[in-house]
């Protein structure tokens, strides 16, 4: 086997610009998505309505075990359809971050869960009507203490962010294998986007590891 | 709205064959890769560690969507010859869920007690004998329900081998129904998604039985009636001994 280093200088720019930026952009809004409703699913496991927290459990239990590449394809051709037009990138932001919104619905329930008891009974005490109890009190102790779960699987979804060069968005490894089907000679492209995710994916664990140090220090 | 139905399920039963074949041949090297390196994180030589701690950082810190293309299109090169989509997808599968699996063995074995292993030295048992019958039984039945998820993210994971053109489940759907019935999308990739709710749960099931195995190994009830039965043996052998009861990782004893 021999290495091509000039076809690899050639495509590099390729693969850690564009290629880059797009894998950091689906990873960032993927992460607020799945931030976000994980959340709303995380608290909607907890209403007082039976059904609601049913469904809800049903929802996520479907959702985590059945695959991401088939939820990516299920948006891509549904949602047009039924008459919702997105771009390729809109629509896999949204079927990673439902993915991954089952997965941090759990972190933030383990997060609730370890509030003291002694909380909602002073809430209660203190009369706080249920949003503030939730907002003023429970979510602000909880939130803190499970960031670095959350990262953690922010670095999950964006070892997941390829699966969508099959809808066409090309991140590192879309470019990458752009970049090799054109001169078809694949070695060189994909092995640099391999380590280009190694050092990604190590640089976002050190971050995690950093902000799971600071949680640790501040409780 | 269901025009249609029984064509969709034949086309995807279909790529069942090579889904299933996918899952358990990944599996298979998973669990195998899972324990040797999981074991040789343990190690006492530096050497060894650095190794399994090398490949269980290359296998999770990059995709596998990746490691498909590397092995799929670099892999060739190296030893020569063209593998078969099925192969080089089973390998991925295998390494990349073989890394996180050691992750878990070692993480289980570290969780016996320490006083087994003292009692195990103090009966002078070998290092190996020490593994075998005393430890690893016991962290077998902490590893069941950690592994049991790991299967299913690689049932799920076997999917992306629709990338690189195993005709497996998802690419049926894709690349045979979704070219002949794209207003139909819908029912189509329902049908897909309850085909892997199903294999998933038969994944638990599977599970299940294997933690009421290696629970009973270590003499860990799985029902009431094997646990009474133990504490009758005891009574009558007169030992006082305190049965260890019920599994801390959830299992199916409370």
């Amino acid at each position: 086997m021999n290495w091509d280093w000039n076809y690899a200088w050639e495509v590099l720019p390729g693969i850690v610009g564009e290629g880059l930026l797009i894998t950091l952009e689906v990873t960032v809004l993927a992460s607020v998505v799945a931030y976000a409703l994980g959340l709303v699913l995380a608290l909607l496991r907890r209403s007082p309505i039976a059904v609601v927290r049913w469904i809800v459990w049903a929802f996520i239990e479907f959702v985590r075990s059945t695959p991401l590449i088939v939820q990516v394809f299920f948006m891509f051709f549904v949602l047009p359809n039924i008459g919702i037009k997105l771009d390729p990138l809109p629509t896999g932001v949204i079927a990673i971050g439902l993915h991954y919104a089952t997965y941090t619905a759990e972190v933030y329930r383990a997060g609730i869960e370890a509030v003291p008891k002694g909380q909602w009974e002073a809430a209660t005490a203190l009369s706080l009507p249920r949003g503030r109890t939730w907002f003023a009190v429970i979510l602000p102790q909880a939130i803190p203490r499970v960031l670095p779960a959350l990262g953690n699987y922010s670095i999950s979804l964006l070892k997941e962010t390829p699966i969508l060069l099959t809808i066409g968005v090309l991140d590192i490894v879309g470019a990458a294998y752009q970049e090799g089907s054109a001169a078809f000679r694949y070695v060189e492209p994909i092995t640099i986007a391999g380590i280009l995710f190694l050092v990604v994916s190590y640089t976002s664990s050190l971050l995690v590891r950093r902000l799971e140090r600071r949680v640790a220090r501040s409780s | 709205m269901f025009d249609n139905l029984s064509e969709f399920v034949s086309t995807i039963l279909v790529g069942l064959g090579p889904t299933i074949e996918a899952t358990l041949g990944g599996i298979a090297i998973a669990a195998v890769l899972s324990f040797v390196f999981g074991l040789a994180m343990l190690s006492g030589s530096r050497a060894v560690r650095v190794v399994a701690r090398i490949y269980i950082e290359i296998w999770r810190g990059t995709s596998e969507v990746v490691q498909l293309f590397w092995i799929y299109f670099v892999l060739p090169l190296l030893v020569g010859y063209q593998v078969v989509p099925l192969a080089a997808g089973i390998i991925v599968l295998g390494l990349n869920f073989g890394a996180y699996g050691a992750e878990i063995v070692r993480g289980a074995i570290q969780a016996v007690p320490t006083a087994q292993y003292e009692g195990a030295i103090a009966l002078s048992l070998t290092p190996a004998q020490r593994m075998r019958r005393v430890i690893l039984p016991q962290a077998l039945v902490e590893m069941v329900p950690p592994f049991n998820n790991l299967f299913i993210q690689l049932l799920k994971g076997s999917a992306l081998l629709t990338i690189i053109a195993v005709p497996e489940m998802t690419n049926q759907a894709r690349n045979v129904l979704m070219d002949l019935y794209t207003s139909q999308a819908g029912l189509i990739w329902t049908v897909l998604l309850v085909f892997y709710l199903l294999l998933s749960i038969l994944i638990t099931f599977g599970m299940k039985f294997v933690e009421r195995r290696a629970a009973r190994i270590v003499g860990r009830g799985p029902s009431q009636a094997a646990k009474d039965r133990g504490l009758l043996i005891a009574a009558q052998a007169g030992t006082g001994l305190n049965l260890p009861g019920g599994t801390r990782s959830g299992g199916p004893v409370p």
